[in-house]
């Protein structure tokens, strides 16, 4: 009896899922560092902005093909439990702040991550802290604060799998990830 | 239409089970003085028609609590099934202080009875006799429900066997990894799973009734806490604020939240938010992180991690305006993610030193004693049994995340391997 209440439950499930609007079933796969972030519908965001503007479609082919870059335009690694940036990053932050400084439709938003040792919640702290720092950097060469948003992502989206310092090297990073 | 289809999605998925997350129990380090017990093999005329074996069950239940010493089934001498045919002094021979017998009857179609009893071999005294019926399903529960009155009836505390834990599995691989919220039996056994996702879920947290879960989801690419009823599956969202929306943590009342926000630039402190009215109010206001907050017994304070001092380090303050927070880890640089045992007579956190990160534990009533409880180098998010007698964590084995338990007292260390999966933050149901 269990079982069939079960089948029908099932059945009355599929059925009402073939009616829902997509977004609440399907979370597009990562691509790592290509895709532009969705608009939010969360109640009390201030950081996105869902509203379209007549420049909206250039900012969004102008995001595309600036996620399109290589890896090496778009991510700063930092030192062990350090949030400065490296001299070595400077003309990352000088080209983006180019970029939003000369389309003021486009936004951008800054992944914090960690690596994987230390607590979960205190590392998206510790993410959030390196997202910041390159906000403030980019503020500083003019951009304007609504262009820019942050998320910190901790440890629980590493780039490369491994419990060794070279993997860790590659976690700790800020992903500048542009969107219209 | 919305909320519909959520409910239905997320309904689907429960019964979309996970049959993988199996624990294999190795006691990697046990108690000098353990309770010697034998659990007998139950008589079963129907063996094949169960096919259940309750006394293995029982038996595995005692042996993981690290508490009991079992026998094996090749030293028993005999198989006793009721207390008229045990040779005391035999048993007592063999060193066994309890004896549990008893039989597993199929009275009718997918109708089954349990008897047992539990002996004491030195008095020969019985302590517990008792039936129980169960359908086939039931038969898992009513084993653990013996476990559990055996556990109670020999230590004078309620056993946890019966209890669930959540956790979150991570399957496949970088960049193409899928994110699990399971809950599973106490022993692992049992898994289902709440919800899953393309993007990072973390900090599972149960409502003190058991009946919800509040978690973190990245799944639009943002943190949002999500509460999710887990008999209908329907969820609702709780904190999607811009920045962080992190760790929530139920009041012992169940009608608060303690959670973690940022500012626009970054700041995150401890919020508690009523859950009734939505309204926040802001119980740390310092510079630095303040996260992963988590209530005294009372409900009138939290405990939580801070690096305003510098390395992070665990302090309590109360939730009323003005209450000024008080730092309780001196010893060592990194001190972070508090969790309260049952009674508060403890507190159980990450510490770093040497060893890497491992748990230690911090005595609460007496001179502040911290003890460290576990080997690291990677071990994180402790979480008390409902009965404070073990603490389950997160560890790493050859690269694989795992679940481990250590007991309260340090001395019992067991690692619970999965067949697959990354197992992260294993969160103890409430009794």
């Amino acid at each position: 009896m269990k079982r069939t209440i079960s089948i029908v439950l099932l059945l009355a499930g599929t059925i009402m899922l073939a009616g829902c609007p997509k977004k609440h079933n399907v979370n597009e796969p990562p691509v790592a560092g290509t895709q532009v972030p969705e608009s939010s519908s969360a109640s009390g965001n201030e950081g996105a902005s869902t509203s379209t503007n007549p420049l909206g479609g250039d900012a969004a082919n102008a995001a595309r093909s600036l996620n399109a870059a290589p890896l090496s335009k778009k991510i700063i690694y930092f030192d062990f439990d350090k949030s400065e940036i490296k001299q070595e990053y400077a003309d990352i932050i000088t080209t983006a702040a180019r970029n939003l400084t000369g389309n003021p439709n486009l936004k951008l938003k800054l992944e914090g991550n960690t690596d994987n040792r230390g607590t979960r919640e205190y590392n998206i702290g510790l993410g959030e802290r390196r997202a910041q720092a390159v906000r403030r950097a980019l503020l500083l060469q003019g951009v304007s604060e609504s262009q820019l948003s942050t998320t910190s992502f901790g440890a629980e989206r590493p780039a490369v799998e491994g419990d060794d310092e070279s993997a860790w090297s590659q976690n700790r990073r800020v992903e500048l990830v542009y969107g219209p | 239409m919305n909320k519909l289809c959520s409910v239905a999605f997320f309904a689907l998925l429960m019964w979309g089970a996970a049959a993988r997350a199996q624990f294999v129990v190795e006691v990697t380090r046990g108690q000098t003085q353990p309770i010697p017990i034998a659990v007998v093999p139950f008589a079963s005329a129907e063996v094949s028609a169960a096919s259940f074996d309750v006394a293995q069950m029982i038996n595995d239940d005692l042996a993981r609590s690290g508490r009991f010493r079992t026998m094996d089934v090749k030293d028993m001498i005999d198989q006793p099934h009721t207390g008229a045919n045990i040779s005391f002094d035999d048993w007592r021979r063999l060193n066994n202080d309890y004896m549990v017998v008893g039989s597993l009857q199929n009275t009718a179609a997918d109708r089954y009875s349990i008897t047992y009893e539990l002996y004491n071999v030195l008095t020969r005294q019985r302590l517990l006799g008792f039936q129980i019926n169960a359908n086939r399903p039931g038969l898992r529960v009513a084993s653990h429900q013996i476990a559990d009155a055996v556990f109670e009836k020999i230590l004078g505390m309620r056993g946890a066997f019966s209890t669930r834990i959540a956790y979150i599995s991570a399957r496949g691989h970088v960049p193409n990894r899928t994110y699990e919220l399971v809950v599973a039996d106490a022993d692992g056994e049992n898994p289902r799973v709440v919800t899953q996702s393309k993007e990072p879920l973390m900090s599972p947290a149960w409502s003190p009734d058991g009946a919800e879960l509040a978690y973190v989801s990245f799944e639009d690419r943002l943190s949002t806490i999500y509460v999710q009823n887990l008999k209908s599956g329907e969820r609702r969202r709780l904190s999607a604020h811009a920045g962080v929306n992190q760790a929530p943590a139920w009041s012992p009342d169940g009608k608060k939240m303690a959670l973690t926000l940022s500012t626009r630039d970054g700041n995150l402190d401890v919020y508690v938010m009523d859950l009734e009215t939505q309204a926040l109010t802001r119980i740390t206001d310092d510079p630095g992180i303040d996260t992963e907050p988590q209530w005294a017994k009372d409900g009138l304070s939290l405990y939580f991690t801070s690096d305003r001092a510098g390395g992070p380090q665990i302090y309590k303050v109360g939730i009323r305006p003005g209450d000024k927070p008080r730092r309780l880890t001196f010893q060592g640089s990194y001190n972070a993610r508090p969790r309260i045992s049952p009674d508060e007579s403890q507190m159980a956190f990450v510490t770093q030193d040497e060893g890497g990160y491992r748990i230690a534990t911090m005595d609460l009533r007496g001179r502040g004693d911290v003890q460290v409880v576990t080997k690291g180098p990677f071990d994180v998010s402790p979480s008390y049994a409902p009965n404070g007698a073990v603490v389950i964590y997160a560890s790493r084995d050859h690269g694989r995340g795992v679940l481990a338990l250590v007991s309260a007292d340090g001395h019992v260390q067991q690692r619970l391997v999965a067949s697959e999966g990354e197992l992260q933050e294993p969160a103890w149901a409430p009794f």
